[in-house]
């Protein structure tokens, strides 16, 4: 099960969107909470449809249509996304209307715009696309699910192109309640500097990305996606590193021929421990990237390490702002991610040169 | 990609019953579950009737025999006790056996209790042992709950696509075993009832302030309901030697891309999900011996559904019936708990009967079974269900 | 009636999210859904609810709202004689 990545449509606090610019201008943030550079929708966007979106309906939206755009592709064969809390703003819109009406005088639009698969039914109502639509909503496995599932679905159907996509957002009200669990770090944090905090808590985040998954060749395609691996909350640090090196041997790999590891570092002291020790046992001597410091922490963040991964084998250029020490390699022929959100739900993607 | 997915264990709650056996004893008398709200606190409690679950979440904790205190959720205390079911049914002792996985849906998850403290989750002068409910919200944590009560660690997702949500995790399940991602995992979905849906449904207007009538010409919307239903699916090697209650021939799910929340008149979406289930499992339509129908009882599902059902069918429509009229419609639970129902009509010969049906649709030929009928072997099942966003899954089960 | 139906315009506006449109912008008789304003069901169920909270006047029968809603004016004239 392997495909191609073929088009990227993504929104992140960076100015990602709608551009093959790859981080040559980087916004540094001074705070605990990174919110997305939005889009002006305007252009993506139906405004009859729009006034019910909330936020992050419109920016997976502006996400999908970019992503199809980019891959030529107007009609793909299935519709596959994943969010940990779905449209939240919605949600709480109307759970709070309940509370404070005393359950009177609500109206549908925030109920029905709630549902968690409202991104992946808008992009097909939008496209009068009747394919596989799916939408997964486990936590820190929201996003990878879908990454199987659309390979999966590029293997076991006629299905060519897929579009797969991952989205989450952060409003005030639940950053609060976030908070009070323990989630984010107290203080603000300056961008560059979240990697060596050593505070308890991470910068939050938010974003939406979209990726059509092809097994269709072509010179303009970015990267091959060679296989997605989920570890359910494990036991030892030996449970990660057998997962890894198991995936490795399956492609025919060893850690040597990883060019760039890609970290989930976080800046939260609780959690990041287990990427330095991978990287201590694993991979000593490989060159060394992260992301979650312009990302921010979320459920579905593994979606711009992807974007990430996607960029260095397409450019086959690091930027400085993600590299941990040097770049060791000239030539970049494969990228692994490993990412864990909040010590649970360890993930790790492998890609290589098309 | 021919691989054969066995079904070994089943297991259910739901208004009708805490468990298989006792649904059968329910759907033998014809005793709907629908009535009286007793668990939530809403001004809407006499407006209309709900297929609730008859026992406190302090019931439900005794009879898992949890620890009082448990922070847990309705969802998820409905859906240990659905799977735990299944995997007795199954007869699996040693999870590590085989590659086992889990995936459950959800359309609230932990909502029953976010409502509750919301506005206290937003109040820092506040404090107490409610704040872990925070991590209780995701749809994801009642799988997880439920994972660890079973032991699965393997592969565990959460799917969330409205109403048709366990018939998609189940639709997956087997997938994940062709795929040779796992030899063998628990498929279902649970959903308690909350405020936040009885209240999103009276705002759609499409609650009936009576008995449902799916199909009925005078039918007035749905009731709602809650539960989980689940279902043990193997692979050929890891079902080896077991009893096998049937196989899950076909699955197929499509989107109606038609509006937000409304089916489309034609029901292109279910049309086309039927079909691709039909291709998968290499059947006809006139190999359906019973179509266990998503029927909602609005005004527009049964209308669409029906006459998609008719485009495949053409005025050869097999026996078909709502049981959406005994459990109400517990929507991410019903593909589930449909499932465990499919089964049994396999298991048993059974139709269900269509509760409420007097009047007859004009826009349809076909006439719901109005009584439990046992006359006819039933070999092979059909089983839909649509949810909001077009989302269409349709389900075969078949005969091993 | 002018007078109510320019304050409906306003609350419509409000109620339905129409972002950048005026009162001026909507006619009085144009056909609110499909054609003119396009609105669609949800839209409709919005609008009941505007009457029961602004004008404490209740629809039970969704089907109900399509002749009330055909316009702005027949909105209008239908609080009229419905208020209480």
């Amino acid at each position: 099960m392997e495909a191609f990545i073929k088009g990227i449509g993504i929104v992140s606090p960076q100015k990602t969107f709608n551009t093959h610019e790859f981080l040559t201008e980087l916004k540094e943030y001074n705070t605990n909470s990174l919110r997305c550079v939005e889009p002006v929708y305007t252009e993506f966007l139906n405004p009859v449809l729009a006034r019910r979106m909330g936020r992050t309906v419109k920016m997976g939206i502006a996400a999908s249509s970019v992503c199809l755009k980019d891959s030529g592709v107007e009609m793909p064969d299935a519709i596959i996304t994943g969010t940990a809390l779905g449209c939240h703003e919605d949600t709480e819109k109307f759970l709070l209307a309940i509370i404070d009406n005393d359950e009177q005088f609500l109206t549908p639009t925030s109920f029905m715009q709630s549902t968690h698969n409202t991104v992946s039914s808008q992009i097909a109502l939008q496209l009068k696309c009747m394919n596989y639509n799916f939408t997964y909503v486990h936590k820190g496995f929201s996003f990878e699910s879908a990454v199987l599932d659309g390979l999966m679905t590029l293997e076991d159907s006629d299905a060519k192109n897929v579009l797969v996509g991952g989205h989450d957002e952060m409003t005030d009200r639940h950053f609060t309640i976030t908070q009070r669990a323990g989630f984010w770090k107290q203080e603000n944090v300056a961008t560059m500097d979240i990697v060596n905090s050593k505070t308890p808590g991470s910068v939050s985040g938010e974003g939406a990305a979209f990726f059509m998954l092809s097994n269709e060749e072509s010179d303009k395609n970015y990267a091959k996606l060679r296989a997605v691996k989920m570890i359910f909350n494990p036991g030892s640090e030996d449970e990660i590193e057998n997962g890894i090196t198991d995936l490795l041997y399956e492609k025919g790999l060893t850690t040597d021929d990883i060019d760039c590891v890609i970290y989930g570092i976080s800046g939260d002291v609780r959690f990041d421990n287990s990427y330095y020790d991978i990287q201590k046992t694993l991979f000593n001597t490989n060159t060394a990237a992260y992301f979650k410091h312009l990302s921010g922490e979320y459920q579905t963040s593994s979606c711009f390490a992807l974007w990430e991964a996607a960029m260095i084998l397409k450019t086959q250029t690091i930027p400085k702002s993600i590299l941990i020490g040097e770049n060791k390699k000239k030539h970049i022929k494969n990228v692994l991610i490993y990412n864990n959100y909040m010590n649970t739900y360890h993930t790790v993607f492998l890609l290589s040169q098309c | 990609m021919n691989k054969k997915i066995y079904i070994t264990g089943i297991g259910m709650i739901s208004a009708i019953g805490d468990n298989v056996e006792q649904t059968l004893l329910a759907v033998a008398k014809g005793k709907s579950g629908i009535g009286e709200l007793d668990n939530i606190i809403t001004r809407h409690r006499n407006e209309i009737p709900i297929g609730e679950v008859k026992h406190t979440n302090e019931e439900l904790i005794k009879m898992i025999g949890l620890h009082v205190d448990t922070i847990i959720t309705r969802t998820t205390l409905l859906g240990m006790l659905a799977a735990k079911e299944a995997m007795v049914w199954a007869g699996i002792k040693d999870v590590n056996e085989y590659r086992t996985g889990i995936i459950s849906a959800t359309s609230v998850g932990g909502m029953s209790m976010t409502e509750n403290y919301f506005k206290d989750f937003l109040d820092v002068e506040k404090s107490g042992g409610w704040l872990k409910y925070i991590e209780t919200h995701d749809c994801g944590d009642s799988t997880e709950v439920i994972a660890k009560y079973l032991g699965i660690k393997d592969h565990i997702s959460t799917i969330s696509t409205a109403c048709s949500s366990s018939a998609n995790s189940i639709m997956l399940g087997a997938r994940l075993i062709k795929n040779n991602i796992v030899d063998r995992v628990v498929v279902g979905g649970t959903d308690s009832l909350s405020k936040f849906t009885i209240n999103g449904f009276m705002t759609l207007m499409i609650l009936d302030k009576e008995q449902c009538k799916p199909f009925d010409a005078e039918r007035k919307g749905l009731n709602l309901g809650e539960g989980a239903g689940f279902i043990v699916l193997e692979s050929e090697r890891a079902a080896e030697g077991k009893e096998i209650l049937c196989e899950l021939s076909g699955y197929g799910n499509s989107n109606d891309a038609y509006h937000q929340t409304a089916s489309s008149p034609t029901g292109e979406g279910a049309y086309l999900a039927m079909q691709k289930a039909f291709k998968i499992s290499g059947l006809k339509p006139e190999d359906i011996d019973y179509i266990n129908a998503h029927g909602t009882g609005t005004e527009v599902n049964d209308m669409s559904e029906g006459t998609a059902i008719e485009r495949i069918f053409g005025n050869k429509v097999p026996r078909i019936s709502s049981t959406k009229a005994f459990t109400g419609h517990t929507l991410g639970a019903c593909g589930g708990i449909e499932a465990v129902l499919s089964v049994l009509a396999i298991k048993y010969n059974m139709v269900y009967p269509s509760l409420n049906h007097i009047n007859q649709m004009s826009e349809l030929n076909f006439t719901p079974t109005k009584t439990l009928t046992t006359d006819k072997p039933i070999n092979n099942v059909l089983s839909n269900s649509f949810g909001f966003g077009g989302n269409s899954s349709a389900l075969i089960f078949s005969r091993h | 009636m002018e007078e109510l139906m320019d304050k409906l315009k306003g609350e419509i506006i409000l109620q339905l999210n129409l972002e950048g449109l005026k009162n001026e912008d909507i006619d009085s008789d144009a056909t609110l859904f499909g054609e003119g304003l396009g609105l669609d069901s949800i839209d409709a169920l919005e609008l009941i609810v505007l009457l029961e909270k602004n004008y404490g006047i209740k629809i039970s029968n969704p089907a109900d709202g399509k002749k009330i809603f055909q316009s702005i004016r027949t909105m209008a004239e239908f609080i009229n004689e419905n208020k209480k």
